[in-house]
């Protein structure tokens, strides 16, 4: 049976649609404490004392804990792109000594109900001692902690990557230009919050944590090396997740601290966070600041590229390290060739959330600096953008080709693309001259309409490997193991494809485990679009050595068989963004009249879920460009903490989102000629938007910042501020 | 979030509500709607120690027209409004109105007198209420009054009404078919508050207008009518006049959405707009 290529609907989405979900919060167990977290009010300060007495006395508190009681604890580590010397800005489970951003956990009360825990958690009386907030990342680095660690500074780390000959590139350059660019901050905001739920069975001597996510292995081993247990004693388990976006899934101090109540209260400790909570204490994301020079000749060619990177990454250095300001550095050559180029990245702490990934991490801001770039370059010659970025396209027969840096740990070597084609379909597809003309005539009735495109490519299956071991049963039913994790993607089903395909048989038959460290040793989880490359070929591989032992054993008999996928190199999907923007210069409103993601993913397994993932991309690339964004007043304290300020799109701010999916780069690296589809959708969208309403104002360059609100294209047009 | 403790009230009766806030209205609010008050509760901004909730007092669960006037009882949802409630203009400009409240669920509680009640400067009904210059209806333990809106309300979250008082119903006058009118709202989303808004009302012989209610909301600290642009209209000035006019009289309230100079030009254009399509 054909199933890869086709698009079956979800075997996933039965309970999901009946109300029959389980989520964290619906998780319960029996005499459950119920966790509350104490967060600090202010930005930067130093603690003075935590004054506990009043919250302790309310009925039905079980404990209160402050750092001194979690003190053996050690700060949460860095999971990804460690660079030497982040280990001071790691942050403990409780605020030592300091605390540095409004919501940065200060103590944590478990009581018998979640009113009576809130209850207590205002009687929690927290003196600090304020001191100055730094608020952005472009201010002149300061004490991280000033008498606690003296000499850490608050730039965390530069990390610089470069290759040709840049300073020959400006010699010979026939313009330079500049420009500086910033993203503003915001973040993936799943419609579920975090949530989870620990218990600890005495007889077993076996700790659970429900409500994992996005690497459950990895976080397990992290907890039991820092609760000294053994790692075959503690257990993640995800159940239904409602969204990821690289936010949920991390480790948390709050994951950490109801595993090590559950363990020392000797009670199941169940946490669920609200939102305002999750506004101010989740991973933010996106605060970045580009600083460009490019060399360029006569055709718009560029010549050399050099970037000064500024990322704001908020109170601390989180598990990812510095992989925001890594891949924003690898990523920002793009499609293009550019022969020469220096991307010299700050790491920044600031008094404000600490940010992490971010779907499409560093390239969602690195291709709006970028893509802002060729549009700039473009007005500068007079030339058209399209044909700037067609001169600028890194040409078929010159794949597979060596970025010459590195990212995440691996060399960048893009392994196969046809971004001119790619360009041609769109076009095509869009019928753009006739596009083009219908804009400029409506302009000329004296609309403020405008296209814009933008071109990224995105990185995906990222290894070193994956597992499956898939069994079949007597009565013919299959079972895939897997140690990858869902955030709603649709594992169950893509991974069932891909079996089903081998052994030919209704996928229907086939049910797919995930998110389990207790039913397999090994798990990558999910993140960096890598599950469907990593976890989808070592499904293949083990669908295809089960079915030779299916071969040679008696029939009916149950079979197991287990397969692995390596990857040293991730791969590279690619596309463009185009949209079409109305501004209203009266109110200063923008609308999105229409939006396509033309994207190629090598090969799509399901192609309707391929085009899911590019859709909410697009509508969460259009919040970034449009709505939401964190603001923070001088004194760090966070304005935006509701869904009343932090404005997330909804259907009706976006147009139906349009999609062209393409397989005319297969990539050479893996069996199936996949790449990842989860990021693509998001990347360029900034940028598009950027071009489209540039266009639409007859002015080139206008947008250097995102959010574009109404407030800051009022000052475009009218000035202030 | 959760809210703080409170004692929770569910009176059958207007004269077992009134008794109960003569007794405790300090220490009290009103529950009806819910779609303002339970927010702020859980955010833990308001902690009343009581609520009364008032949703089984059938006898404020009214709507009728009578007299020219439209009685809207205290238990009217911003629902009711979706379709015209009543003949003419009045009906058109509260149903025009009522698709900009937030969302649909959420109009299906909350309730006309609710807003009112609550006073945000960027609530529709309350514009409404101002510009057609209605009328609020007080009950107390000691007697009713009524106040004219002119006179109701005093700022952000302000109002003339005590603690001890319940808003039976308010009224607005029955418009007659001479009279036109329009609305238009700036907001960052559908359903979001409104960044500026304006409603008017013109009543015509011929081509003159003879009588002009100029209504501006979200720009100030409540809703106001602009004079100055109504004097315009009834000397047949341009609406481009009359919408600078606005433009010109706010004092805007600065949030992180708008500041005063993109407010005032945002109301120019919500003026502008509004009585376009009051003529339209």
């Amino acid at each position: 049976m054909k199933y890869i290529g086709a698009s079956p609907r979800r075997l996933e989405d039965r309970p999901l649609l009946t109300g029959e979900g389980r989520y964290s919060a619906d998780l319960n167990a029996p005499r459950q404490l119920h966790m509350r977290v104490v967060r600090s009010p202010v930005a930067f300060g130093r603690i003075v004392s935590i004054d506990t007495a009043q919250a302790r006395r309310l009925p039905g508190v079980a404990a209160i804990w402050t750092f001194e009681d979690v003190r053996d604890i050690p700060p949460i580590d860095i999971r990804l792109t460690r660079v030497g010397g982040l280990e001071p800005y790691r942050q403990t489970v409780l605020a030592r000594d300091y605390v540095r951003y409004v919501g940065d956990p200060v103590a944590v009360v478990f009581a018998e109900d979640p009113y009576i825990a809130e209850d207590a958690a205002e009687l929690v009386l927290c003196e600090i001692e304020e001191l100055p907030a730094c608020v952005s990342a472009l201010d002149e680095p300061g004490d991280f902690m000033p008498a606690t660690l003296p000499g850490a500074k608050t730039e965390a780390a530069v990390v610089t990557k470069s290759y040709g000959d840049l300073a020959a590139a400006f010699e010979k350059a026939h313009a330079v230009v500049t420009l500086e660019v910033a993203v503003g901050r915001h973040t993936g905001v799943p419609l579920e919050t975090r949530g989870a739920l620990a218990s600890f069975d005495p007889s077993t001597g076996i700790l659970t944590m429900q409500g994992a996510a996005k690497v459950p292995h990895y976080n397990r081993d992290q907890v039991a090396r820092m609760l000294d247990l053994p790692g075959d004693m503690v257990h993640f388990i995800q159940g239904h997740v409602g969204g990821g976006f690289g936010v949920r899934g991390e480790l948390y101090p709050e994951d950490v601290l109801v595993c090590q109540a559950a363990l020392h209260l000797k009670r199941p400790v169940k946490w669920v966070e609200d939102r305002h909570e999750h506004l101010l204490a989740a991973n933010h994301s996106r605060d970045q600041l580009h600083r460009m020079r490019a060399a360029v000749d006569e055709r718009g060619f560029i010549l050399g590229l050099e970037d000064e990177i500024y990322t704001d990454q908020g109170g601390y250095v989180r598990t990812h390290g510095v992989t925001v300001s890594d891949l924003a550095a690898a990523m920002l050559p793009g499609p293009y060739v550019i022969p020469a180029y220096r991307a010299t990245a700050h790491v920044r702490l600031t008094n404000k959330t600490p940010a992490g990934t971010y779907r499409a991490p560093g390239r969602y801001e690195s291709t709006f600096a970028r893509e802002r770039m060729l549009d700039a370059i473009a007005a500068r010659l007079g030339r058209d953008p399209i044909e700037v970025r067609r001169i600028n396209l890194i040409p078929p027969e010159r794949m597979p080709f060596d970025r010459g840096i590195d990212a995440l740990g691996t060399r960048v070597v893009y392994d196969s693309g046809r971004y001119a084609l790619l360009l041609d379909k769109l076009l095509a597809y869009l019928k753009y001259d006739d596009l083009k003309s219908q804009v400029a005539q409506r302009r000329s009735r004296g609309e403020k309409v405008g296209l814009g495109l933008a071109f990224f490519v995105e990185k995906s299956g990222l290894g070193p490997a994956d597992k499956a071991v898939i069994s079949i049963d007597a009565d013919g039913k299959v079972e895939v193991v897997t140690g990858a994790a869902s955030l709603g993607q649709g594992i169950e089903t893509v991974m069932a494809q891909i079996c089903a395909e081998v052994l030919d048989m209704p996928m229907e038959r086939i049910c797919v485990v995930h998110g389990r460290t207790d039913r397999i040793d090994y798990g990558m989880g999910a993140f960096a679009s890598r599950v469907t490359v990593m976890t989808g070929c070592a499904v293949k591989a083990a669908a295809e050595a089960l079915r030779e032992k299916m071969r040679a054993a008696p029939p009916h008999a149950p079979v197991s068989a287990e397969g692995w996928f390596h990857a040293d190199h991730m791969n590279y999907p690619y596309g463009i963004h185009a949209a079409v923007v109305r501004v209203d210069v009266e109110t200063c409103g923008a609308t999105v009249e229409r939006y396509v993601v033309a994207c190629d993913v090598g090969r799509a397994v399901n192609p309707m879920l391929v085009d899911g993932q590019l859709v909410g991309g697009a509508v969460q690339g259009i919040g970034g460009a449009l709505f939401e964004e964190f603001i923070y007043d001088p004194a760090g304290q966070p304005l935006a903490t509701t869904f009343a300020d932090y404005l997330m799109p909804t259907a009706a701010e976006v147009p139906p989102i349009e999609t062209l999916l393409t397989e005319d780069a297969p990539s050479p690296q893996n069996p199936m000629g996949v790449k990842g589809a989860g990021e693509g959708g998001i990347n360029a969208a900034g940028a598009a938007i950027a071009a489209a309403v540039d266009d639409a104002l007859g002015r080139p360059g206008a947008v250097t910042r995102l959010p574009i609100t109404p407030l800051r294209l009022h000052r475009m047009l009218f000035g202030g501020g | 979030m959760k809210p703080a403790a409170f004692e929770y009230h569910a009176p059958t009766t207007v004269k077992a509500l009134l008794d109960l806030l003569a007794a405790h209205g300090e220490d009290g609010k009103i529950l009806a709607g819910g779609q303002s008050l339970v927010p702020v509760m859980n955010f833990r901004l308001a902690r009343p120690p009581k609520l009364f909730d008032i949703n089984g007092i059938a006898e404020l669960d009214f709507l009728r027209s009578e007299n020219q006037k439209l009685r809207i009882g205290a238990l009217t949802r911003h629902a009711a409004f979706h379709r015209p409630v009543v003949e003419g203009p009045t009906g058109t400009l509260l149903a025009d109105m009522a698709r900009h409240i937030a969302h649909y669920p959420i109009r299906q509680r909350g309730t006309f007198a609710g807003s009112v009640a609550h006073a945000d400067p960027a609530s529709e009904w309350c514009l409404v209420l101002v510009t057609l210059d209605g009328e609020i209806v007080a009950k107390s333990a000691s007697g009713e009054r009524v106040i004219r809106a002119a006179e109701y309300f005093q700022g952000t979250f302000a109002t003339a009404l005590r603690p001890h008082e319940l808003i039976t119903e308010i009224r607005l006058p029955v418009l007659d078919a001479s009279w036109r009118t329009g609305f238009y709202e700036f907001s960052r989303r559908a359903g979001d508050f409104a960044l500026a808004m304006t409603a008017v009302a013109l009543r015509r012989e011929g081509a003159k207008i003879k009588d002009a209610r100029v209504g501006i909301g979200g720009v100030e600290d409540r809703p106001f009518r602009c004079t100055a642009a109504e004097e315009i209209l009834t000397r047949n000035g341009s609406l481009a006049e009359a919408a600078e006019a606005v433009s010109k009289a706010v004092k805007p309230l600065e949030d992180l959405h708008a500041d005063a100079p993109y407010r005032r030009d945002l109301v120019r254009a919500t003026t502008r707009r509004a009585l376009e399509r009051a003529l339209a």
